[in-house]
């Protein structure tokens, strides 16, 4: 007849990895029906994640974050601006996530991969709706000079749940950013003092010697899951997102507010109960995430 | 409701709906919806032959081109297309036509909150005109969260912006006969109950976006009615009206 009963009739017959390519969501269906994935995780639990801070020595701030084999860097620089007339006491943060053809076999060079605005767009949406970055701080002197934040994110690898790691990568850059020395020149701007002169004395008093760091206050932390037929699928890779359309994107921050659940269509459609599944698998996971981010500030600080 | 809106509704008060189809003479479908002083205009051509690339030729693709009032698009559009792209795809039979691209064109004519579902809903009644073949229809809609934790319906865009959240939600408007089987039901718990796309933006606790779910579902409702009522058959052999 059709061709799942034709795949269910061969699978006793052919190799694993020719079935796992000719019927791909068979293949996943037959893993789920035995509550496993294909990689062997349980269908709540996302991939083991890392974070390492500093990756990028010339910037101000910098991350690299991994969940499974997605990769994302994130760093961040800073510049001295003048704030606009109607924010004079803020400054600005910017954010762009970027897909450079390295990333995945569907990004061409030249034109910009489809994903990337999107993503973009949500994570700026996501960081300033959760409040974490409080714009007065990147204030220097009110209504003359304040901080200008270029936070980039460059995808190195696409094994999917892009948002996630974008968002891990790009909250940690954040924690990790330390603003560079500033002083006031002759002509009276602010400019920043470049490295070099911070062992000899300086001619000019620092403007903000006091205040390195940036306070975040409620961190958001999100977590990406499939619905497919009655099962929730926490963290999927590219294989399995490429067979299985519906997602859904919880972000939640470190005080159990909701910041944004984000579902794009889908064949399946989200009941409430499946909503409040996949909110309790995003509390989980924000209390691993947390950790690991806590465990990697302390890292440094002791370095 | 105690709380006062600008515009003298009630928190549960959706503002003058009206929908007219069949408006553009050379889209194979077209309609306009506006939601007060919201209005989207939605023209539908295809399906035309091939795919795009990195599309699966196996299935019709939908292409969504969303025209702001003024200006290029940028960020914010682009994530529009994709929302309404991937929200359009999960009710159409995308296996009827394979390898075939229709596309929908949404032109914002003017913006006062909830643009979104606005468009959402046009380009839905845009299909229906074009007699592309449905599952189901789709009804959006915007929840405002006020900062009394009230939960606002429809807000304009004085609303969005003054409000503390809101959530973009989009319910099915179907008849229980043309279910797939097992796909929607969990639990026996009833179909209407379960969201196709839900968008929001600023922080809520979890019970608040629980609260503003129930709301837009009944508010949905409404709109269904509404919407079926605007879409009479134009012939009766029009297959293509969903119910």
């Amino acid at each position: 007849m059709g061709l799942p009963d034709a795949s269910g009739d061969l699978s006793s017959e052919v190799e694993v990895d020719a079935f796992r390519r000719l019927f791909p969501l068979r293949f996943c269906e037959r893993h789920l029906s035995e509550s496993i994935r294909p990689d062997g995780r349980p269908l709540g639990r996302a991939r083991d994640t890392t974070i390492a801070l500093g990756a990028v020595a010339s910037a101000d701030g910098s991350a690299l974050a991994k969940i499974g084999s997605t990769t994302m860097l994130a760093a961040i620089k800073m510049e001295v601006m003048t704030p606009s007339m109607e924010s004079p006491d803020e400054g600005c943060l910017a954010i762009d996530f970027h897909m450079p053809p390295i990333c995945s076999p569907i990004v061409r060079p030249g034109r910009p991969a489809e994903a990337s605005p999107v993503v973009s767009k949500q994570l700026s949406d996501t960081i300033s709706s959760s409040g974490m970055v409080d714009l007065k701080e990147l204030s220097l002197v009110s209504g003359k000079a304040a901080w200008m934040a270029y936070l980039d994110i460059y995808c190195l690898d696409a094994d999917r749940a892009l948002f996630d790691a974008a968002l891990l990568s790009a909250v940690a850059a954040l924690s990790h950013l330390q603003f560079p020395t500033v002083s006031l020149n002759e002509d009276g701007r602010v400019v920043v003092v470049v490295s070099e002169e911070d062992g000899g004395k300086l001619e000019k008093e620092p403007v903000n010697r006091e205040k390195r760091k940036l306070t975040l206050k409620s961190i958001p932390f999100s977590l990406t899951c499939i619905l497919h037929k009655n099962y929730i699928l926490a963290d999927p890779t590219a294989e399995e997102e490429s067979i299985m359309e519906t997602l859904v994107t919880v972000v939640l921050d470190s005080s159990s507010q909701l910041i944004s659940l984000y579902k794009p269509g889908g064949p399946v459609l989200a009941n409430t109960s499946v909503i409040q599944d996949s909110i309790a698998l995003t509390r989980q996971r924000v209390r691993e995430l947390q950790k690991i981010l806590d465990e990697a500030n302390s890292g440094m600080e002791v370095d | 409701m105690e709380i006062d809106r600008v515009d003298g509704r009630t928190a549960n008060q959706l503002r003058p709906l009206a929908c007219s189809r069949n408006i553009l003479n050379r889209a194979h479908g077209s309609a306009s919806w506006s939601q007060g002083d919201t209005k989207v205009l939605a023209a539908v051509y295809g399906p035309k032959v091939g795919t795009k690339k990195n599309e699966n030729p196996e299935k019709a693709c939908i292409e969504v081109i969303w025209k702001p009032k003024t200006g290029q698009i940028g960020k914010p559009e682009k994530e529009y297309e994709m929302i309404v792209k991937r929200t359009l795809q999960s009710i159409c039979v995308l296996t009827i036509n394979p390898n075939t691209t229709t596309s929908v064109i949404v032109q914002v004519v003017n913006d006062d909150g909830s643009l979104l579902p606005c468009a959402i809903n046009a380009a839905c009644a845009a299909l229906v005109d074009a007699g592309i073949p449905l599952k189901h229809l789709a009804v959006a809609i915007c929840c405002c969260l006020a900062d009394s934790g009230c939960v606002l319906l429809d807000p304009t865009k004085l609303e969005e912006q003054k409000t503390k959240a809101f959530a973009y939600l989009v319910f099915p408007n179907l008849t229980l006969s043309i279910l797939p089987e097992g796909s929607l039901k969990v639990e026996g718990e009833p179909v209407e109950q379960a969201i196709i796309t839900s968008v929001t933006q600023g922080a809520m606790s979890v019970d608040d976006y629980l609260h503003c779910l129930e709301r837009g579902r009944a508010a949905s409702a409404k709109m269904s009615a509404f919407l079926r009522r605007s879409l009479p058959p134009q012939n009766p052999s029009d297959s293509s009206r969903a119910g």
